[in-house]
């Protein structure tokens, strides 16, 4: 049915609304749910369903993604009852005992964790609330200072900046290649559903060429911050005598150390 | 044969018994509220298929509701010790990464292993639903292994399951929402008409254009959106189906992998992620909130052009 569109004369236009109330909702920040609720509805009523229609193709559609919420529940009993028992303890720990050298290279090093980790579905060993803003941005700062004396203010911002993008990167190309995660069932389920049967363990499968770009691509930036790195800090050095004051009462070095996850 | 129904009966009485947990917790915040919703979940699992479709449809309109309303808090948790977590954690050493990690390995050989077992007519398990069932099983042996491992009960990593379902809050339900939100998209026409838009106003008889064009209105979407999952249904029903898989014979496993990855770096791009790129910015105490960001666009702009080319490459 979806190939000869072009056959077809009158296409009808208005169930895009849906598509515009999802756009609107989200940019106007209402609760995410109620605005999926509220877009379903709307195609709804734009495609001429009646209300009784609606609400049976919700239900068939919630019946038919059961899958999602199998794979992102299930697991949780057991990496719940391994956080009890000090789960993001090991993790941290294993990350701090590694000494690098360089900011790039204590970053490649958490890229690749992060990315491996999740790739085997371990999404929750990072994130910033755990892991960057207790370990990896402190740890990146300290590897910068201990090179260099005197960081300038945007220089620290960056390197902060550049942790938690890394724990983006790692997170977001990493958990793909998981056939557990829920994008790959969203999407097993989706072209199902649209008459195409694929193997999420294909899906899966075929992530894995991005996934190393992905790697290959930030570990490179890393490199190449690591030089921005060297040349803020000489053109800093340039114009020592009036900036270097304020770098130093910097409130997350004192604080975020002491932070527990 | 184990299939997914079974699987549906064992998160059914988990669900259920969260359910019951919230209902008699009298330091829960809305517990009527949390039980309601936790209840419905479960019988979705447990008797969904036996209901009619509207009714279903009634209780996921009262799930979201009572989700997006913020009627899931967190109840008071009681983490260990830190005297006893400090025991644990040296007694445990390395080992308590095993039972998470029997998780995929024990998944994977699910899929390799006792996916081949089969004789005349019967099969050990679904093979339609091979990696999900095998991922239910490996779920299923992990559990005593890690409970042994911590010495602690099954009841325990119920208890456990129940905070960090209550950590996600409304996330819980919105994956799976997002997803019934795709289907109904499709059911109501709109691949159709993303479809007619994009053969009347793109030049996509050449391979490379529809290629571009989809990894790009992935992007773009999940830009404006903030949510892969939210375009997915959308650009695939108006791009990729009709011009990448009918037109062009592309591989759709191929497709929809390169595809998600391709929203993912509209998602390192958007403040509308707010939650990966604007609350980390308040976390670190930086002056600018858009600084990761704008750490992460080259990388995000240099992955798109890598899965474009990918894509191109991979797919046919």
């Amino acid at each position: 049915m979806l190939t000869d569109v072009t056959q077809t004369a009158i296409v009808n236009y208005w169930p895009l609304c849906g598509v515009a109330l999802v756009i609107l909702g989200f940019v106007l920040r209402f609760n995410p749910v109620l605005v999926v609720l509220v877009a379903g509805i709307g195609t709804g009523l734009a495609a001429l369903m009646p209300l009784s229609q609606i609400l049976s193709e919700l239900g068939e559609g919630f019946l038919k993604t059961r899958t999602l919420p199998l794979i992102l529940l299930l697991p949780l009993a057991i990496i719940g009852l391994a956080e009890r028992h000090g789960l993001k303890q090991q993790a941290q720990a294993f990350i701090a005992r590694r000494q690098t050298t360089s900011v790039a290279k204590f970053l490649t090093l958490y890229l690749a964790v992060r990315e491996g980790t999740a790739a085997l579905g371990l999404t929750s060993l990072g994130g910033h609330p755990q892991m960057v803003r207790p370990l990896v941005a402190p740890m990146s700062e300290a590897i910068a200072e201990q090179r260099w004396q005197n960081i300038p203010d945007l220089m620290r911002q960056k390197v902060r900046a550049m942790a938690a993008a890394t724990d983006n990167i790692g997170l977001f190309f990493g958990e793909d290649i998981f056939v557990a995660f829920g994008a790959i069932v969203l999407m097993h389920t989706f072209l199902r559903e649209s008459g195409i049967e694929t193997d999420p363990l294909h899906i899966a499968l075929w992530g894995i060429p991005t996934a190393l770009c992905a790697f290959a691509i930030h570990a490179l930036r890393l490199h190449q911050f690591d030089r921005q790195l060297r040349q803020l800090q000489h053109a800093a050095v340039t114009t020592a005598s009036q900036s270097d004051t304020q770098a130093q009462t910097d409130p997350l070095s004192s604080s975020a150390t002491g932070v527990k996850p | 044969m184990i299939s997914l129904s079974f699987l549906y009966l064992l998160l059914g009485l988990l669900l259920l018994w969260i359910a019951l947990l919230s209902l008699f917790d009298r330091t829960l915040p809305n517990r009527f509220a949390a039980a309601a919703f936790w209840g419905c979940y479960a019988l979705v699992f447990l008797i969904g298929d036996y209901l009619p479709h509207s009714l279903v449809g009634l209780m996921v309109v009262l799930m979201a509701l009572l989700a997006g309303s913020g009627a899931l808090k967190a109840s008071a948790h009681n983490a260990l010790s830190p005297k006893r977590l400090q025991h644990s954690v040296q007694r445990l050493g390395s080992w308590v990464f095993l039972p998470p990690l029997l998780i995929p390995l024990l998944t994977v050989f699910g899929v390799l292993v006792l996916g081949e077992m089969k004789g005349d007519g019967w099969t050990l398990l679904d093979p339609k639903n091979l990696t999900l069932v095998s991922l239910g099983l490996a779920c299923l042996i992990s559990l005593p292994v890690v409970c042994v491992l911590t010495r602690e009960k099954p009841q325990q990593a119920g208890i456990e399951a129940k905070r960090l379902m209550e950590a996600m809050g409304w996330a819980v339900l919105l994956p799976q929402l997002l997803a019934t939100l795709g289907l109904l998209f499709n059911e109501a026409g709109v691949g159709t008409a993303v479809a007619a838009l994009s053969e009347t106003y793109l030049a996509v008889n050449e391979r490379w254009v529809a290629v571009a064009a989809y990894c790009i209105g992935m992007a773009l979407f999940t830009v404006i959106m903030g949510n892969a999952f939210a375009a997915f249904p959308v650009i695939t029903a108006g791009i990729g189906i009709p011009l990448l898989v009918m037109q062009q014979g592309a591989n759709p496993a191929v497709m929809a992998a390169i595809g998600m990855f391709s929203g993912y770096c509209g998602t390192l791009m958007t403040p509308m992620a707010a939650n990966f790129n604007i609350v980390p910015a308040a976390l670190l105490e930086l002056k600018d909130p858009h600084l990761v960001i704008k750490m992460q666009l080259p990388t995000a702009l240099l992955l798109l052009a890598a899965n474009i080319v990918l894509l191109y490459l991979l797919a046919f």
